[in-house]
């Protein structure tokens, strides 16, 4: 009885700061429809604030606790919500929740950034430390006590501010209808930045009670965010008094969970497989369960779409970039050091795991937080399947994935959007936790997957290894092309593009996502299966999946050539992190950066790259004399005119800034031509004349070196060709009403009048 | 027994009633029409009829099958399709994939025969390259109504097909919907081009308030006073 009591007291105060969280979530998802993945590293952030100010420079509590509460976090929401969040009305549910995710990786390289691991943190003191008063014989600290108490506070707040305040009205009918309470004179987006505020501060809280329970680590603090999801889910995003209930319940069943745990009679392992992991993933399985719990999300209707060109890839273009992908790693191979081939191995593993994204998010629209956990498995698969690595085990490792994967995804699959997401994390989580621990899969923390066994051919260097992991992505690559052209291609789509439609003309959207889970899966788990190295669970979880999530939307997931951007671009992240310390901090920060500006490009990068390239691709000619300079290029890097290093550099200044620029460069006016025709010789001769294996010391400089040269050069020569009068966009009779005469328009009236100057 | 027969259906939304207890049957081979003002239940009843909203209470038949339970796209294989009233077309699909999609879904014999045949049909071939979501919303409609085609339905639903459609192409739409039932299919018209309803529909039902205030042919619906009222309002 006594020890029921204690850990009753135990799970309610941890059930508080779920409460806590999770109220925040809620608000925030109520009045902006944005779920805010982020929530949890917001916390974190606060924590680590609250650190600083109180213990690094000994600010007493209260003040701390005020600038961190009252200052720092609601600041944090509303520029989130003013500079961030803003854009995103009227983008697809994938790019929203792909914002969420670049801010969650921000904020995680932001405090490893200013908080590094090894720096000598103090110990953060839980408030009152070491007062505690006696409850029914048993001691609860003065802790506990707060944090059960902030719960409290902050359900009576909400409810005072939701309900008896001005705003809280205009909140309220902002969740009820946001286009009808700007009609009638609301202000939604006040009203959202005020909720973001709100829910910052809440974040705040939850973290720095949480930090002073637990410790000051990033990892648990960020993940905090996943019991505050399963105590969200239970009050259905909208409920809050449902909400702190699934929080308390939630406490308590960690707590008791706890407390039977310890008892003789409890089974320490079941089948023979160990369940140590299972009270850490209980949040999780709970997150699961009400998930599945939900009723069938209802067919709507004009939901918001967004048109994405998504052209149907032509069998031409794909098997050429194929080639031309293995032709370009096969040469460049050659010429990297060891450590730069295995950096760009796992640039191209990277890029495998981005692609099985896709067919199941850039086809058929349905968000993933989970693909790592099926590489994981494919690795596992791999490594434990008979053959050592020859092809047999490798199709028999996808296909395990695949069906493992369709198998799991099954319950969730009458899910869609947000809660799909969701449950997608919700198994990762519970497959690291659970699976991933267990003697059976990762045995000691680290498995080695065999090198895959091709006939005639021996791969046992990482040069062979790189060519066979491009060789591996572009068939892959084809694959997906496959895919979408046909008739599930189509299919996926069409579920992405309207699923009422595609519903009333036959067709089972069950089934069609269990098909794009299973193919993803497979892809996934083909990337893990082509290891080929030492690999530890840890390279697998939740959080490493996000920024896969983040890049394949940055890249463009919906194309082959986005998911290879994206994963390169990944892989040349941790390049330049190890390489140059000096920015190693900006790389910490750099994918989150990226990605927060997604809503403004919602096609990716990589689509808009190909465009730049597509007056090029419609001219032989001109494609011939690209292709001539990019051999000249190469044979003077053969013959030891330019080191390997100037050779990458002037390749890159070609084929980015001076390719792109030839079709423009043939059509511009004679003088216009020479301008920009020497602006690009000048660039290349800088690209190619000057060693820089010698002149710069460090991989990172140089590749800052070629993104200075291609924007200097490239865009510069792009300025010069394109630089046509400007045409006034508005309607002629509005010229010089709308905004002054522009130099420019004189100009041009001038010269349509016939005055000549 | 008829094509269509909806029994007592009726919809709640909270304290709203949208339809309140509906009977209403559609022909094989006859155009039916159903007008009414504004939130009257009509696009709510065809979401019932759809499967994609639940009845508080009432039956949907297909040709004697109670439906009332079943997925939509369970209902499209029984032969039902419908276009939206808010379009709903595959975006970022072309015009003829967007027919092709709904083509191999009913598993046509010949795919890419259906599919010009009845681009030709709505006047839309020299469009099949088209991304839809560039469409005008004039030939978004036609390229809904040749994807509802494509499943091969026997019943079509068709919420408000001519609005954003120019004179011709109305007229065009009104040959093609008679052509239709002559060739055996029951079609069920939402519309509020009343020139339009009453030059092809064969039979009007009319709804007010979540009721069927009144039955008949197009010249039987123009003489009815509770009409003229519902439409006009009580003088």
């Amino acid at each position: 009885m006594q020890e029921l009591l204690t850990f009753t007291i135990i799970g309610l105060s941890t059930g508080a700061i779920y409460a806590v969280v999770a109220s925040g979530l809620v608000v925030t998802y109520t009045t902006s429809g944005i779920f805010n993945l982020a929530h949890g590293a917001t916390g974190m952030l606060s924590a680590f604030t609250y650190w600083q100010l109180r213990f690094d420079w000994d600010l007493p509590a209260p003040l701390a606790l005020f600038i961190t509460l009252f200052v720092l976090c609601p600041l944090f929401g509303i520029v989130t919500e003013r500079f961030v969040m803003r854009g995103l009305q009227g983008t697809t549910e994938v790019v929203r929740l792909s914002v969420t995710v670049a801010l969650f990786a921000f904020m995680i390289g932001l405090a490893n950034w200013i908080w590094p691991n090894d720096a000598s943190r103090e110990a953060f003191l839980k408030f009152y430390e070491g007062n505690s008063i006696s409850i029914g014989g048993f001691n609860v600290s003065w802790h506990r006590l707060i944090t059960f108490g902030c719960a409290v506070v902050v359900a009576i707040i909400l409810r005072i501010v939701l309900y008896k305040t001005r705003m809280g009205v205009a909140m309220r009918a902002v969740v009820d209808d946001r286009n009808l309470t700007e009609l009638n004179g609301g202000r939604p987006d006040r009203v959202s930045m005020f909720a973001w505020g709100i829910s910052a501060s809440l974040a705040g809280v939850a973290g720095i009670l949480l930090a002073g329970d637990q410790q000051l680590n990033i990892e648990p603090l960020v993940l905090l965010v996943i019991n505050a999801y399963a105590a969200a889910i239970i009050g259905r995003l909208k409920s809050l008094p449902l909400t702190f209930l699934g929080a308390g319940l939630l406490g308590l069943l960690d707590a008791y969970y706890l407390m039977v745990s310890d008892e003789s009679w409890f089974p320490q392992t079941a089948f023979g497989f160990s369940l140590s992991g299972v009270r850490s993933a209980l949040p999780t399985i709970v997150l699961f369960i009400a998930l599945l719990a939900r009723p069938q999300s209802r067919l709507r209707v004009g939901t918001t779409k967004l048109r994405e060109e998504n052209r149907v890839p032509e069998w031409r273009t794909a098997i050429m970039g194929a080639v031309a992908l293995v032709v370009v790693v096969v040469g460049i191979s050659g010429m990297l050091t060891r450590s730069n081939t295995l950096l760009l191995l796992n640039g191209f593993t990277f890029a495998m795991v981005t692609l099985s994204l896709v067919p199941l998010t850039g086809y058929a629209g349905q968000m993933s937080l989970a693909p790592l956990t099926f590489a994981g498995l494919g690795a596992i698969a791999m490594s434990k399947l008979p053959g050592d690595g020859n092809l047999v085990a490798l199709i028999v490792a996808i296909a395990i994935v695949a069906i493992v994967g369709a198998i799991v995804a099954l319950p969730a699959l009458r899910l869609s959007g947000i809660y799909l997401a969701l449950a997608t994390a919700a198994f990762a989580v519970m497959v690291s936790k659970i699976v991933f621990n267990q003697r059976q899969t990762f045995q000691t923390g680290n498995i080695t997957v065999p090198v895959l066994r091709v006939p005639f051919v021996t791969i046992d260097t990482p040069r062979a290894r790189l060519i066979l992991a491009s060789v591996s992505f572009s068939i892959l690559g084809l694959i997906v092309v496959a895919v979408r052209r046909s008739r599930l291609g189509r299919r996926l789509v069409a579920l992405k593009d309207s699923p009422a439609a595609a519903a009333t003309l036959g067709m089972s959207l069950t089934r069609t996502k269990l098909a794009a889970f299973a193919i993803s899966a497979g892809i996934a788990a083909c990337a893990g299966a082509l290891a080929g190295d030492k690999v530890s669970p840890q390279q697998y979880e939740f959080t490493q999946s996000l920024p896969i999530v983040l890049l394949a939307v940055v890249g463009g997931v919906g194309s082959v050539a986005g998911a290879l951007f994206g994963g390169l671009l990944l892989g040349g992240n941790s390049v330049l992190a190890t390489i140059v310390p000096t920015v190693k901090n900006l790389t910490k920060i750099g994918p989150g950066t990226v990605g927060i500006t997604l809503g403004r490009n919602p096609q990716g990068a990589a689509a808009q790259i190909g465009d730049s390239f597509r007056p090029l691709i419609e001219q032989p000619r001109l494609i011939a004399v690209s292709a001539a300079g990019a051999f000249g290029i190469w044979a003077l890097d053969a013959a030891d005119v330019i080191s390997h290093w100037s050779f990458f550099v002037t390749s890159v200044v070609w084929i980015l800034a001076v390719s792109p620029n030839l079709p423009a460069l043939t059509a511009a006016t004679p003088s216009r031509r020479v301008m920009a025709g020497a602006w690009l010789v000048v660039g290349l001769a800088i690209a190619a004349g000057v060693d820089w294996s010698t002149a710069l010391d460090a991989t990172g400089k140089r590749i800052i070196l070629i993104i200075g040269l291609v924007a200097l050069f490239g865009v510069g020569a792009q300025r010069v060709v394109e630089n046509s009068p400007r045409v006034h966009s508005a309607s002629p009779d509005l010229t010089g009403l709308d905004a002054n005469f522009s130099r420019e328009d004189i100009e041009l009236a001038e010269q349509k009048i016939g005055v000549v100057l | 027994m008829s094509l269509l027969e909806v029994r007592g259906v009726m919809v709640r939304f909270g304290g709203v009633m949208a339809v309140g207890g509906i009977d209403l049957d559609a022909e094989v081979g006859q155009v039916s029409g159903l007008i009414g003002p504004n939130g009257a239940g009509k696009t709510t009843l065809f979401n019932v009829i759809s499967g994609m909203q639940e009845p508080t209470a009432g039956q949907v038949f297909v040709s004697g099958v109670d439906i009332t339970r079943e997925a939509p796209h369970r209902r499209a294989k029984r032969g039902l399709a419908r276009t939206f009233q808010r379009l709903e077309l595959f975006s970022s699909l072309t015009v003829r994939d967007n027919v092709r999609v709904a083509a191999e879904l009913a598993a046509v014999p010949d795919v890419d025969g259906t599919v010009d045949n009845l681009l030709d049909k709505v006047g839309l071939s020299h469009l099949s390259a088209s991304v839809a979501g560039d469409l005008p919303t004039g030939s978004a409609r036609l390229v809904e109504i040749a994807r509802a085609l494509a499943t091969m339905p026997r019943l079509l639903l068709l919420d408000e097909p001519a609005s954003g459609l120019d004179d011709s192409e109305t007229e065009r739409l009104g040959g093609l919907l008679r052509e239709l039932a002559a060739d055996g299919l029951g079609v069920l018209l939402v519309e509020h081009d009343m020139d339009l309803v009453m030059h092809v529909c064969d039979r009007i039902h009319v709804l007010d308030l979540g009721n069927i205030i009144a039955v008949g042919t197009p010249s039987e619906i123009q003489h009815d006073d509770a009409v003229l009222q519902a439409y006009l309002g009580t003088s």
